[in-house]
């Protein structure tokens, strides 16, 4: 018997980990892995409440996050090898032609 | 108790990938970091009886995502990456309050929470009993989905292709 908390704490360290590789890495293609790590902890949590209700629908719902975040992350790949193309660089510090 | 043996040994390796994707400099540690992140989420899973979603989680997540990733580091050669004065900022400031803001809500979660247990497999999400969800209850979703595959597939293609050598605006030549 394991406390449903555990798991909802184990989710938001992933989620956690995610935000701080988001603010503090600096490669395009790093970035987004924190992003697919946050999707991941969120998962994990939907996952734990539909334990908790006896209900199939967060699971279901857990199937559309990832087929979202696949559709995500083909178009975004593809974005960074436009950008890559472009701008020669995978940096985002050095991606600001909309910055003043 | 093998429940909760199994629960705290693969959380501590999902922790430790996690906390190794920030520290690897190189993207393509990363990338494999996020693999074992992802490949004990699906043990997490399958304590949890959704064992439909651990084994998209591998196939998917572990699988495919995974490949593009690694494809594209070593299409683009993606070096080290090197820090600069903004992710300086982001560290000093960036860092403790993330922690902050998870530690509270670990505090909230284990004060207000209850005391909500799940045993061994607790909701079998066999692909029987999802499909049947997915097919009768949730089908218009379902459809969306697959057109959202669909437009996405192609702005990839799209995205990605080569931009084709564009006319120039031919004028009058003299």
């Amino acid at each position: 018997m394991v406390p449903i908390s555990y798991y909802l704490i184990l989710s938001g360290i992933l989620f956690a980990c995610g935000v701080i590789g988001f603010l503090i890495k600096r490669n395009i293609i790093t970035i987004f892995m924190s992003i697919e790590l946050m999707l991941n902890g969120v998962n994990l949590s939907f996952v734990a409440f539909a334990a908790q209700w006896h209900h199939l629908s967060g699971q279901i719902f857990v199937f559309f996050v990832m087929v979202v975040a696949a559709a995500e992350t083909a178009v975004g790949l593809a974005i960074i090898i436009a950008v890559f193309r472009t701008r020669e660089t995978l940096n985002v510090d050095q991606v600001n032609l909309l910055k003043l | 108790m093998l429940h909760l043996v199994l629960f705290l040994v693969f959380g501590a390796i999902c922790v430790a990938g996690a906390v190794n994707l920030l520290v690897q400099k190189h993207p393509i540690g990363s990338a494999l970091s996020l693999v074992v992140v992802m490949a004990s989420l699906a043990v997490e899973y399958l304590l949890l009886g959704a064992e439909f979603v651990a084994a998209v989680q591998v196939i998917v997540y572990a699988g495919a995502v995974m490949v593009l990733f690694v494809f594209v580091i070593m299409l683009l050669n993606a070096g080290e990456e090197e820090l600069t004065k903004g992710s300086r900022v982001a560290v000093v400031l960036g860092v403790p309050g993330v922690l902050a803001g998870g530690l509270l809500v670990a505090w909230v979660l284990l004060r207000h929470s209850g005391e909500h247990t799940v045993s061994l497999g607790a909701l079998p999400g066999y692909p029987k009993v999802i499909g049947q969800l997915l097919f009768h209850e949730f089908l218009l979703p379902f459809e969306v989905t697959s057109i959202l595959v669909l437009i996405a597939i192609l702005g990839a293609v799209f995205l990605a292709s080569k931009p084709e050598a564009t006319p120039r605006p031919t004028g009058k030549e003299n």
